[in-house]
């Protein structure tokens, strides 16, 4: 197996809502052998608000962190989907447009014109680390979840930034989720926005997208949801009960960071650290299926 | 096509809608266009037709999540979602109302943060949003769920060079902190 070492951006939710997920990712690039040296002193990429309202913003935020990246030369592991869109969208205009990269080099003071890969941490692991190659720290097997896959908007598209195998039918989180023993839903909806950063403006419309997001799981049969974005996990999790009186079906199914499934199945410790952390608890769930968390 | 809005939003974001035939795929796929007073179809062919007041004083740019199912979708190539952040960017400059205030300020909460902190601190964001909007008892309940499983972090963190930070917001011209919105 190759030797793997990347400059890592965390993105600002792994220390704040999405703790789990920051957590679950260190540990399991800690037992994968994937080596995380952080980008020192990194800054927010600037998510949706930055490229919704000021252009030069949206490309020099990210800018900041390609240039310091830049200096250690490694390739940038990137664990939040938004981030990964940001951080792309940014490298390539940068590197497309010799203008622009002045302009923000003369802001920033370093050259932002990063030439290595971005990646995704779903990608990296089945792609790079191999879930042949993982066989043998499999420790515990997870059937008894019934899980859809969902990749969310940002991890494939646009096409030209995207960080899996499918822009349409992206197969990496059914592939590693099959690898852990649960049982994979096929459903239609992989894809399918869940609002987004419109949580706290218009948690109206994020209600209805969750909801049919739920509404669609539980008739493809699933127990649970899997996602790849802190983003969609949050909005998964707090906006599937319906607050006043807006929609009749209540759902409780608990929602999956993909790194927090497959640590518990290669058996890595503090994994109940992470799942006390959500909003709806996973815990009874896997207690049904007897699988085994510590 | 020749109008200036037309022009305007080819220059900002290289988009020629004039190459737009009404397929209706973006607005058909499009999962916030229920909520939409123009679908992101019409937006095209307002644009080529020189309608800017009726687009800049509209929800629709609000409202796009830039999900790009649009711009995946569309049989012409062309970057719906940058048009709506190109014509939301106009809107901004120009001053004009936002239909949806809420959006606007969740926006300038955000970027507020981050040209403090140079991150993103959740209970900063929300904060400075509930302030901004005074919708000060929506989601309390969920609020104290979030509190209670340490979900938000009080301390908040921050980039040490926010001198630079500094620079980028300057340089950017960024306009909300600038103007005097009332």
């Amino acid at each position: 197996m190759k030797n793997l070492s990347f400059s890592y951006y965390p993105g600002c939710s792994q220390s704040g809502s999405a703790e789990e997920y920051g957590l679950s990712c260190e540990a399991l690039c800690k037992a994968l052998e994937i080596e995380l040296i952080e980008i020192p002193d990194w800054n927010c990429c600037g998510a949706s608000s930055a490229h919704m309202t000021d252009d030069f913003l949206s490309v020099a935020l990210p800018a900041r962190n390609l240039a310091i990246a830049k200096e250690r030369g490694l390739d940038i592991l990137v664990a939040c989907a938004a981030c990964y869109s940001r951080m792309r969208i940014a490298q390539q205009r940068l590197l497309e447009d010799e203008e622009l990269a002045m302009n923000v080099e003369r802001t920033i003071g370093m050259n932002p014109r990063f030439d290595g890969s971005i990646r995704h941490l779903l990608d990296v692991i089945v792609n790079d680390v191999g879930l042949a190659n993982m066989k043998k720290w499999k420790r515990n097997d997870l059937s008894g979840i019934r899980a859809v896959p969902y990749y969310g908007c940002l991890l494939v598209r646009p096409r030209e930034i995207c960080a899996l195998g499918s822009t349409e039918n992206p197969t990496e989180l059914d592939e590693l989720l099959r690898f852990a023993g649960v049982e994979v839903i096929d459903w239609s909806y992989k894809t399918d926005c869940c609002g987004g950063r419109l949580s706290l403006s218009r948690s109206d419309i994020v209600h209805r997208l969750v909801s049919e997001l739920f509404s669609r799981a539980k008739e493809a049969g699933a127990n649970s949801i899997v996602t790849a974005c802190p983003m969609c996990a949050s909005n998964l999790e707090m906006r599937q009960s319906p607050s006043r009186l807006r929609f009749s079906i209540v759902h409780e199914m608990p929602v999956f960071y993909f790194t927090e499934l497959l640590g518990i199945a290669l058996g890595l410790s503090g994994s109940l650290g992470w799942l006390k952390r959500h909003i709806i608890s996973p815990v009874p769930l896997l207690r049904s299926a007897g699988i085994g968390i510590s | 096509m020749g109008t200036e809005i037309f022009e305007r939003i080819r220059e900002k974001t290289g988009e020629n809608v004039s190459l737009c035939y009404s397929c209706r795929k973006c607005s058909s796929g499009c999962p916030v266009a229920f909520a939409m007073d123009i679908f992101p179809h019409e937006v095209m062919g307002l644009i080529s037709l020189g309608e800017e007041r009726r687009l800049l004083e509209s929800s629709t740019i609000w409202l796009c999540a830039a999900c790009e199912t649009c711009c995946l979708r569309c049989p012409n190539g062309i970057d719906i979602a940058g048009v709506m952040d190109g014509l939301r960017q106009i809107a901004i400059a120009s001053n004009a109302k936002p239909s949806e205030s809420e959006i606007e300020s969740f926006h300038r909460a955000f970027l507020l943060g981050i040209e403090e902190f140079g991150r993103t601190n959740e209970p900063v964001l929300i904060g400075i949003y509930k302030a901004l909007t005074r919708r000060l008892i929506d989601d309390l309940h969920l609020g104290s769920i979030m509190l209670l499983r340490r979900k938000i972090k009080l301390v908040p963190k921050f980039v040490r060079d926010r001198k630079s930070i500094a620079k980028i917001f300057r340089d950017s011209g960024w306009r909300f902190r600038r103007e005097s919105k009332n």
